[in-house]
């Protein structure tokens, strides 16, 4: 990330010594300046309230509940403590609940990338009788909210015994209205891959599953890692659907569980809950800052394909 | 077309079966890898959706056990039910809010980040980075910041400033509400913008400059009409989003002060899950889908009035 700053840098520079001339100090050159400096220091103020909450976080999460409580704020713990993150985990199975989001956010993203990408490139390239009928079905799923069927939703699992199994939050998001959006960024995908691509692999006698697994696939990774981000993300952030289907605190995912740290009287226990939210936002944060770029690029991918 | 069916006459039967078990096994092949997702559509939306159809005519008690054929009663109660019209209203007001904010506040970063500046990868980043924060982790800390004692009354207190107690009051409840999604999500829709601007050719900038245009007048007139197509995307997410939102009321007030942020989801998710009631919280299920199904079809029937299409 700081190379890539510097780069940039480096390029506005380079771009500005073009035009100046080198010994007239233009008024021109000096009222742009002043405009960028302007701009910048605009970004900066405007960044606080993006950047202040998670630094609030990591820092409270430090303080004893008096600091906490106290009525002039403090940037910094005066006493830093990290009795709160003992408490994480004595308080609730933390690591197990961490484990569980993890795991099912995993499973569902491996999953949806799997089905969607084969059936978006199915619905892209394979002249089917009724292909464009089945697509019109699958797409009705972008007009149903996920909250519009929790009821028969939750009705079926009951009846299927899956109430406080994880089976919900897994296969539902993987086949339901949730996928519906990675099928269509695949598709659009695949439709705009050149055909030439494929005829090499059919010269070779590669069939409709080798071309999709040997050309096609490997061909779509940055579309794969844009369905893949986002999957994870919208599994990684589910609350209705598990505070409705699951009831044990063993099975509970991590957004459930951080609402559960109260006191007796049910209000807040703030610096666990701090700690606790602290541990599921920064590991994120990092992997996050590492792979920015793909990150951004990959999201900025599906808005110019969608 | 004639040229290929020359083809096919000029080289006789015998390639024919061929090709007709190549198209086959075609067929096959699209049937076979489009089955999951058609099969998931079908069992875990429009069985759902058909369903959630048929018990809103129900009077349907889970508790009492009761699922009895009613008509339109539920839909009868929902036109006389207070508590849904001030739903529907606080659902309104969410949605305008979250819409008016959200866009113009991304499409404000995304033009800012736009220009050759140094810092703006950082910037980008910083903008981006709630995004991928847990909803409920984000709204936790700033139910943190918002609470009557803490970090913002705390600071204002510091500039002589008495606070709101932001949550448990009527108005602010559902600004702090709105204002918080903003920054969680914004990140995103400057992104797309972001993507959008950098397809903006720079000479046509260059030539409004030269005729005299000032930076609102290019705004309006060259980078307005060539984002449209993201415009309209953007827009589309965000109202159909703001209609879902339920973490955020859960966790920052519960859906109060009183019912000043109980919005539709809320409300149907009460309806359901904490009174039992399945009948009418499908008929509110029904009014939902019907709401983005509206939305939507309005949205792609204006289209074409403004969005810039350049081919």
């Amino acid at each position: 990330m700081r190379t890539e700053l510097l780069d940039r840098t480096a390029d506005v520079d380079a771009t500005l010594a073009v035009p100046a001339a080198p010994d007239t100090p233009s008024p021109e050159r000096r009222r742009r300046r002043r405009g960028r400096a302007l701009i910048i220091a605009v970004l900066a103020v405007l960044s606080v309230p993006f950047v202040f909450p998670t630094w609030w976080m990591a820092t409270s999460s430090l303080k004893p509940m008096s600091e906490i409580l106290s009525s002039v704020p403090t940037l910094w713990p005066q006493s830093p403590t990290f009795g709160a993150y003992v408490d994480v985990f004595r308080l609730q199975p933390f690591a197990q609940q961490y484990w569980n989001s993890l795991y099912i956010a995993v499973l569902v993203t491996v999953g949806t990338i799997l089905f969607s990408s084969i059936a978006g490139y199915a619905f892209a390239r394979i002249r089917f009788p009724g292909v464009n009928l089945l697509f019109l079905l699958v797409l009705t799923g972008l007009l149903v909210p996920s909250e519009v069927t929790i009821v028969p939703l939750f009705r079926a699992v009951s009846a299927l015994g899956l109430i406080d199994t994880h089976w919900p939050l897994i296969i539902v998001p993987i086949f339901g209205a949730p996928s519906v959006l990675a099928t269509f960024i695949m598709r659009q995908f695949f439709l705009a891959l050149p055909v030439e691509l494929e005829e090499a692999g059919r010269i070779d006698g590669l069939g409709r599953w080798g071309i999709f697994w040997r050309i096609a696939f490997p061909l779509a990774r940055p579309a794969v890692a844009a369905v893949a981000i986002f999957t994870f993300l919208k599994s990684w952030n589910l609350y209705l659907e598990p505070i409705v289907y699951l009831s044990s605190k063993n099975m509970f995912t991590l957004p459930q569980a951080l609402t559960q740290y109260v006191d007796a009287y049910g209000g807040p226990m703030w610096n666990v809950q701090l700690a606790a939210t602290t541990l599921t936002v920064v590991p994120v944060l990092v992997v996050f800052l590492l792979a920015q770029r793909h990150f951004v690029e990959g999201l900025a991918h599906t808005g110019l394909k969608g | 077309m004639a040229q290929t069916a020359a083809i096919g006459t000029g080289v006789g039967r015998r390639t024919s079966p061929r090709r007709l078990t190549a198209a086959h096994r075609d067929w096959i092949a699209g049937y076979a890898m489009t089955a999951p997702v058609v099969l998931g559509a079908i069992v875990f939306v429009v069985l759902p959706l058909g369903a959630v159809f048929w018990y809103s005519l129900h009077d349907w008690n889970v508790l009492a056990n009761s699922f009895v054929l009613a008509g339109l009663d539920n839909y009868e109660r929902m036109v006389a039910d207070p508590g849904l019209r001030s739903s529907l209203l606080a659902s309104l007001w969410f949605s305008v809010g979250l819409v008016v904010l959200n866009i113009s506040l991304a499409l404000a970063l995304a033009v800012l980040l736009n220009q050759k500046l140094p810092g703006t990868t950082a910037f980008r980043t910083i903008f981006f980075s709630p995004v991928v924060v847990s909803l409920v982790a984000w709204t936790i800390v700033w139910g943190f910041l918002l609470q009557d004692d803490g970090g913002i009354n705390g600071f204002l207190r510091l500039l002589g400033i008495d606070g709101p107690n932001w949550l448990r009051t009527g108005p602010t409840a559902m600004l702090a509400v709105i204002v918080v999604q903003v920054f969680k999500n914004v990140g995103l829709n400057m992104i797309l913008f972001l993507a959008a601007l950098q397809g903006v050719p720079e000479d046509l900038y260059e030539a409004a400059r030269l005729d005299g245009a000032g930076a609102w007048r290019r705004f309006r007139s060259i980078t307005v009409p060539l984002i449209s197509p993201t415009l309209l995307l953007v827009s589309i997410l965000t109202i159909v989003g703001s209609l879902e939102v339920f973490a955020q009321i859960a966790v920052l007030t519960g859906g109060g002060p009183g019912s000043s942020t109980t919005v539709l989801v809320y409300y149907l998710f009460q309806q359901a899950f904490r009174f039992n009631d399945f009948g009418y919280a499908s008929a509110i299920a029904v009014l939902l889908f019907g709401i983005v199904l509206a939305l939507t079809l309005l949205q792609w029937q204006t289209r074409k009035r403004w969005v810039f299409h350049e081919n």
